[in-house]
C-alpha cells in the first residue's frame, strides 16, 4: 500500500455554521466558515466536536462533501436515530452557530486531481458523501479522467445532492451516474455482481475504485470488486458505521 | 477554548471508568480497515517475526495452534470513537513467541496480508500486553475482523492490532507504519487520546 504524508498537529478550530440545505428528510448539508483552514483533498473527513454546558463533549467524523474552496467546509450529515450528535447538526444547529472542528484526515481514502486513470464510485446511502467531492474536484480542475458512480439508495427521494447529479451526469462530460433502488421500483434490489459488472469498468482498464457506506455494504462491494478481478490495492474503502 | 453548542445535551453522563476520554460505547462490532478483505486460508496461512540480524522464527497455523493458548477478556477502542467492553478473545501471547527470539531492537512493525503495516514499541508487545488471536467470542475469528488471525494489544487504539497479521519485523528505530504515516499518532494511547500526530 502506497504512503501518504500528513503532518503537522491537527488543532480544534471554531467553525461557524454560513449556509444549510436539506437533502431529504432526514440528512442536511452543512457549510462552515473555517478561518484559517489548511485545505483538504476529496474524501479526507474533519472530527466535529459539540460541548455542552456542563463541558461535556462527544466528537464524531465526517467526510467533507466538496473539495477545497478556501475556509468553507461543507459535510453532509444523516440523522442516526437516537443518535447523539447527528440529530443535533441536523436539526438543532443553526446558520450563525458555531461547532469545533479539526482535520483534514484521512490521507489513503482520496483523490487527487492529478490522477488520470478511470475511476469507479460506489456509494451505499450517505456513503455518497466523499464521493461527491471527488466528482466536484473533478469538475473544479477540469480533470478529464473517466467516473463512474454506481448509487446505491433506499428511493429516490433518498438521494443526496439529487438535482446536481442529474445536472451533472448530462453537462459534466466522462461522468455516469447509475442508481440502484434497494426499496423502489419493480426491480428493486441490493447492489449485485451484475450492477457492479455492468456499470463500473473492467478491471482491465485498471481504475481507482472508491467504495463508501456501511460496513455490510462496503464488504459486499469491496469482495465483488476483487473477485471481478480488480487488484485488492486499487480498491479503497470507507466504512462508515456499524451498521 | 470549548465553543459551546447551545441545546447539546449528549447522552447520559453516568462516569463510565472504563471509557477513555472522546469515547463512547457501542455493542456492535464495527469494522475499521482501508481496502477489501483478504481471504487468506489457513493451509497457507504462516506468522514470521524477523529480527534485526536477518533471524527468522516462523509458525504455521497448526504449529500456532499447538502453542498454549490464552482467553483474554479486554476492552478495546478505535480512533473513530467508539469502545466496546469485555471482549473475549483466544490466542497465543506473544511473550510465548518470543521465548526464542534474541534482540536487540526497541521497535516492531506489524506486517498483514493485503499490505497493511503499524509500528509499535517492542515492550508494548511483551509482558502480558499482546497476543496473536484466531478466535473472538468463542468462534473462529472472522475475516472482516481480521482473521484467521490478527494482532491484540487492547491498551493501544485498535488500528494498532493488525488484522490479517502475517509478521513482525523488529527494528532498531522507530518507522511509521500505514496509518501512522497518514497523521495517526505514533504511539496511540486512547487515555491520552493521542489521536493524530501532535495530540
Ligand atoms: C471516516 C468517517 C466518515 C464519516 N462520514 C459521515 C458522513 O459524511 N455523513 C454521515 O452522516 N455520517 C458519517 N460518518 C458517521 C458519523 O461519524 C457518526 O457515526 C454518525 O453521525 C452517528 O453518530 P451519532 O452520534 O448521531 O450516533 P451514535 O450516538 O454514535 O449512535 C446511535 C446508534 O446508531 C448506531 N449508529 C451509529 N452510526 C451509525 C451509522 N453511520 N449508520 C447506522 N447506525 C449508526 C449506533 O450503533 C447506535 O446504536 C462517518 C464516520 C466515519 C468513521
Amino acid at each position: 500500500m502506497a504512503r501518504a504524508a500528513v503532518s503537522g498537529r491537527l488543532s480544534w478550530r471554531t467553525a461557524t455554521l454560513v449556509e444549510a440545505r436539506a437533502e431529504n428528510a432526514s440528512a442536511r448539508t452543512l457549510v462552515f466558515d473555517v478561518p484559517g483552514w489548511p485545505g483538504h483533498l476529496a474524501g479526507q473527513h474533519v472530527d466535529v466536536r459539540l460541548t455542552a454546558d456542563d463541558g461535556y463533549t462527544a466528537q464524531r467524523s465526517y467526510s467533507m462533501s466538496a473539495p477545497a474552496d478556501g475556509a468553507r467546509v461543507e459535510i453532509t450529515v444523516q440523522t442516526v436515530a437516537d443518535g447523539e450528535v447527528s440529530p443535533y447538526l441536523v436539526d438543532v444547529l443553526a446558520v450563525g452557530d458555531a461547532v469545533e472542528l479539526r482535520g483534514p484526515i484521512g490521507g489513503w481514502f482520496v483523490w487527487r486531481p492529478e490522477q488520470l486513470d478511470p475511476v469507479l464510485l460506489v456509494a451505499g446511502g450517505s456513503g455518497v458523501v466523499p464521493l461527491m467531492a471527488m466528482i466536484r474536484a473533478r469538475r473544479k480542475h477540469h480533470n478529464r479522467s473517466v467516473f463512474r458512480l454506481i448509487y446505491s439508495v433506499r428511493t429516490p427521494d433518498d438521494v443526496y445532492y439529487a438535482d446536481e447529479l442529474r445536472r451533472r451526469a448530462r453537462d459534466d462530460h466522462g461522468l455516469e451516474v447509475t442508481f440502484v433502488y434497494t426499496r423502489f421500483g419493480e426491480d428493486a434490489h441490493r447492489i449485485s455482481v451484475a450492477d457492479v459488472n455492468t456499470h463500473g469498468w473492467p478491471p482491465e482498464l485498471e481504475p481507482a475504485c472508491f467504495v463508501c457506506g456501511p460496513t455490510g455494504f462496503v464488504e459486499t462491494v469491496a469482495d465483488i470488486l476483487v473477485a471481478l478481478g480488480h487488484d485488492p490495492r486499487r480498491v479503497r474503502t470507507e466504512r462508515f458505521g456499524p451498521s | 477554548m470549548a465553543t459551546l453548542s447551545p441545546g447539546f445535551r449528549g447522552r447520559s453522563r453516568e462516569a463510565e471508568p472504563k471509557l477513555p476520554p472522546g469515547q463512547y460505547l457501542t455493542h456492535d462490532f464495527p469494522v475499521l480497515s482501508a481496502g477489501p478483505t483478504p481471504k487468506v486460508p489457513t493451509e497457507r496461512y504462516e506468522f514470521t517475526i524477523g529480527t534485526e540480524t536477518g533471524e527468522k522464527h516462523s509458525w504455521s497455523w497448526d504449529e500456532l495452534l499447538k502453542l498454549p493458548a490464552e482467553t483474554p477478556t479486554v476492552d478495546i477502542h478505535c480512533v473513530t470513537k467508539w469502545s466496546k467492553l469485555g471482549t473475549s478473545w483466544k490466542g497465543v501471547s506473544l511473550d510465548t513467541l518470543f521465548e526464542d527470539v534474541e534482540s536487540a531492537a526497541d521497535y516492531a512493525m506489524a506486517h498483514s496480508y493485503g499490505g497493511y503495516t503499524t509500528n509499535l514499541p517492542l515492550e508494548d508487545l511483551l509482558d502480558g500486553q499482546a497476543w496473536l488471536v484466531y478466535e473472538f467470542d468463542g468462534e473462529p475469528l472472522h475475516p472482516e475482523h481480521g482473521g484467521p488471525v490478527r494482532l491484540l494489544v487492547p491498551h493501544l487504539y485498535f488500528w494498532k492490532s493488525a488484522k490479517w497479521v502475517r509478521g513482525i519485523s523488529l527494528l532498531l528505530d522507530d518507522e511509521p507504519g500505514f496509518w501512522e504515516a497518514a497523521g495517526y499518532h505514533d504511539y496511540g494511547d486512547p487515555w491520552r487520546e493521542q489521536r493524530y500526530q501532535g495530540d
